[in-house]
């Protein structure tokens, strides 16, 4: 075999890395204006109605382990190739941290089995140093971003309701669907303690946008993504089109490496390794957009080095890597006693849950941390799958059943009795972004492409745990409220209130922060490289601070308007 | 077909095709004839490398027969038949449970541990394997287990009980017998219109009027969404 660099001969106008939700996004709107795109992605092509790939209305007997999450983290039928660990590309860690990091290696990345929560960001949500001191505020505000999340929720649809909550920005909303009976016991509840809860805000259509894509079937599989595209899916809503233009050049199993550069500090392509054959390639282009995941897209800059770029590209300031932050968790389950013994319908409804609880205590001075959370709620008459009707007894025993069904005729009619009353709620909360908190490379550890990996340092402060805690008492109020019984222990001060370790709820942003100051910052507000004009970073990279919000419309809204910034530098002949 | 091919064709089959691979193919000198019935069906979704581990797992045998017998008698005294449904051996259980033995390997020495120490418990008490002795004979070792006395809880033959019973229970609950006896009705295309007014009724419930104001109508969902009369 031949080392030989492969050098392309077109210059492409521009080249994007990554084909998840920032990626697919450049990639189609770029496409849309003309210009000749390569879009490079690490993982295998993707196609929920291919039919060897869709997992959706498969029933858990087709998986011998029954859906079990041996080989995908989230079980056999969610669909994300990859999970907290990907074979043969480690990352490491500092001592002391525990950083978990999700890598979906696939056309679309992690839009194909992702939450679907589709929320804006707040006026306050780019301005929180304002009230509280603490991290920084962002360059822009939210009139800036309102118009591109205005065009996101047209072309891609997203259901809620208009409900003029200041920090909830209404938006332009497909029909809802109607809550399930545990949402209606659960706000029930909630509404006597005291916390909203509003019809959940999801990019599924409820109606179509457009004639390419189908309506939503209600088959609460959208982590399966879905076959009539009746969810958003970059790989589906973005990137198909894009390519259908004739304008997009795909390479699926292709891993950048690193940016390329001249001798006047412009990027001028990317080199990947051909994951098929293993052999280095380069592509060259006028402009380079890296949308690879926060924490890929840093892990590419900093192994970007050349005399003139000794910490790495577009790394002057020594932020990349820096700030990175993931959203806090922390969850409990219970037990709904009205529901045992239910009549039976099919109660899947979309994907997700049908309502859920925005922060609403942004007038609170005195709860001992300062940002928020949301609650998401799960429950109902979902489908088994492997772990079903383990511990039956236990809630028999909350019952306060004393019949001795440990096995035989009365356990499987336990086991059918309590089938869709049980449920969960778990808070996702704005951590507060610290320098401490980073992504570094790991220079003693190479993957099996070569590659130096990303080694994590990451420690939550005391505003994280306070907030766990809060979280874990209005869990418990809501469910006295609503008479349902919390199972399990509360998790307690031993255990942080069951904070969940950092990286978790995969919403790690921050990593490639914008501002206006190139000495504290990578990018501008237009995902612009300081100190490389003709470099872009479009995924959550670039985030100053991630709302109590789930980060994925904005990464959107955001890719639209740098994108937009983008072409009129092309235009104008600037790049 | 070579045998990769036909056993890519058979794991892709699941459940049901692993009692023949679990038959014939264990022993990997043997090749699958001409002639042979290959059920091909459609897969599961796997990519190629989870399509391989399927097929590793497939080609090797955890239980002994003694074992698997063990666990038929166990899986059919924890979920029996009755008038309204199949037993667990019926529901394709053993099976499961020796697939799921060796993709979740921990799994395997809680398994095996058990099922010995039930066999030194039928031999201590009635000088037989658990297999062999009475039905009466086995229930009473049974009962012991999954009614111990307090002190007993932790004991080995409790955990192993409950352990089993997981399994059992799961493995049954995600077969098709299971989910028709569980009465499961999703999965399948349908429109969602909220829960059934009578249902809603029954647990005094009701749905805001500002939302039903605004929510999906099953009559319009297919008409692309027209923004123009939209105000935000
Ligand atoms: C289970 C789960 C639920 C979630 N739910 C929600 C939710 O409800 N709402 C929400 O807003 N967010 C949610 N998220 C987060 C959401 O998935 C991410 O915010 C979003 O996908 C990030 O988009 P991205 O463009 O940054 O990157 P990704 O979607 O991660 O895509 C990056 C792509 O780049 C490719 N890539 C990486 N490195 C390279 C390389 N070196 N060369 C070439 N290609 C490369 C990857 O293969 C991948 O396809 C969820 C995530 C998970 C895992
Ligand atoms: S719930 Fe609707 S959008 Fe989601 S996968 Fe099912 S049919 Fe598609």
């Amino acid at each position: 075999m031949s080392f030989q660099i492969k050098k392309q001969s077109t210059k492409y106008d521009v080249c994007i890395v990554g084909s998840g939700a920032g990626g697919g996004m450049a990639a189609k709107l770029l496409a849309d204006a003309g210009f000749k795109i390569a879009l490079l992605e690490a993982g295998p092509d993707f196609d929920p109605a291919n039919k060897e790939q869709r997992t959706q209305l498969r029933w858990p007997w087709e998986s011998p382990r029954r859906g079990a999450s041996t080989t995908r983290p989230f079980g056999d039928f969610d669909m994300a190739y990859g999970g907290w660990e990907l074979e043969g590309e480690p990352y490491t860690q500092n001592a002391n941290t525990e950083f978990a990091w999700f890598r979906s290696r696939m056309l679309g990345g992690r839009t194909n089995h992702w939450g679907r929560i589709s929320l804006r960001f707040g006026p306050l949500d780019f301005k929180r140093k304002d009230f509280d001191g603490k991290g920084d505020n962002w360059p822009i505000v939210y009139e800036d971003v309102k118009p591109y999340y205005d065009k996101v929720d047209k072309l891609i649809g997203v259901f809620g309701t208009k409900e003029n909550i200041p920090n909830e920005p209404d938006g332009f909303f497909l029909p809802p669907p109607k809550p399930r009976l545990h949402e209606l016991y659960i706000k029930k509840g909630a509404n006597k303690a005291g916390v909203p809860m509003i019809p959940s805000r999801l990019s599924i259509l409820t109606k179509p946008v457009n004639k390419e894509r189908g309506a939503c079937f209600f088959c609460n599989q959208c982590s399966r993504s879905c076959m009539a595209y009746a969810d958003f899916s970059s790989s589906s809503v973005l990137v198909k089109p894009a390519v259908k233009t004739g304008n997009v050049d795909l390479y699926v199993n292709a891993m950048v490496r690193e940016v390329l550069t001249n001798g006047e500090g412009e990027a001028t392509g990317v080199s990947y390794i051909d994951k098929d054959d293993l052999r280095d390639y380069e592509i060259k282009a006028k402009v380079v957009i890296l949308a690879a995941s926060a924490c890929s897209s840093a892990r590419i800059l900093l192994n970007s080095k050349s005399a003139q770029h000794p910490n790495g590209l577009a790394n002057s300031s020594g932020v990349v890597g820096k700030y990175l932050h993931d959203s806090t968790g922390s969850s409990r389950m219970g037990f709904i006693p009205q529901l045992v013994d239910r009549e039976r319908y099919n109660e899947d409804g979309v994907g997700g849950m049908h309502l859920y609880t925005p922060w609403w205590l942004n007038d609170s001075k005195d709860l001992g941390f300062t940002r928020g959370y949301h609650i998401e709620y799960w429950g109902g008459m979902s489908m088994p799958a492997y772990g079903f009707g383990f511990n039956t007894q236990a809630l028999k025993e909350i019952t306060g059943d004393t019949s001795r069904n440990a096995y035989g005729t009365g356990l499987k009619k336990d086991v059918k009795k309590f089938y869709g009353a049980t449920f969960g709620m778990a808070g996702r909360g704005e951590s507060i972004p610290r320098k401490e908190n980073y992504c570094e490379i790991d220079s003693n550890t190479v993957d099996k492409y070569g590659i130096p990996v990303l080694k994590f340092n990451y420690s939550w402060s005391d505003e994280e745990v306070k907030q766990a805690r809060h979280m874990q008492d209005t869990f418990e109020e809501v469910m006295h409220n609503m008479g349902a019984v919390p199972l399990g222990d509360k998790p307690g001060k031993e255990k942080n209130y069951g904070l969940e370790n950092p990286g978790k709820i995969i919403h790690e942003v921050g990593t490639t922060r914008m501002g206006k100051d190139p000495k504290s910052s990578v990018v501008n507000e237009f995902n612009q490289a300081h100190d490389v004009p003709n470099l872009f970073v479009m995924d959550g990279g670039p985030f100053v601070s991630q709302a109590d919000k789930n980060p994925t419309w904005t990464i959107l809204a955001l890719a639209w308007r740098a994108t937009d910034y983008l072409t009129e530098q092309l235009k104008k002949g600037n790049l | 077909m070579d045998r990769r091919e036909s056993l890519k064709a058979l794991v892709l089959g699941g459940v049901g095709s692993s009692l023949f691979l679990s038959s014939c193919v264990t022993d990997k000198k043997s090749p699958i004839a001409a002639g042979d019935i290959i059920e091909e069906r459609e897969g599961y979704g796997r990519t190629p490398a989870e399509e391989e581990r399927d097929e590793d797992l497939y080609s090797e045998t955890f239980f002994s027969e003694e074992e698997m017998a063990t666990i038929s008698i166990l899986s059919d005294i924890i979920i029996p038949e009755d008038e309204e449904s199949v037993s667990a051996t019926e529901a394709g259980v053993p099976e499961f449970i020796e697939f799921i033995v060796k993709d979740i390997p921990e799994h395997q020495i809680p398994m095996r541990g058990g099922l010995m120490w039930i066999n030194r418990e039928s031999n201590k008490r009635f000088e037989a394997a658990f297999n062999e002795i009475s039905k009466e004979n086995q229930m009473e070792i049974i009962d012991n287990m999954a009614y111990p006395r307090a002190f007993e809880e932790n004991s080995p033959g409790p955990v192993f009980f409950r352990n089993i019973r997981n399994l059992v229970v799961t493995g049954y609950f995600t077969s098709e017998p299971g989910f028709k006896y569980l009465d499961y009705r999703g999965n399948t295309p349908n429109v969602w219109d909220g829960v059934p007014a009578h249902v809603l009724e029954k647990h005094g419930m009701k749905y805001d009027e500002d939302l039903l104001k605004v929510a999906m109508d099953p009559v319009t969902r297919n008409e692309v969404m027209d923004w123009n009369k939209y105000e935000v």
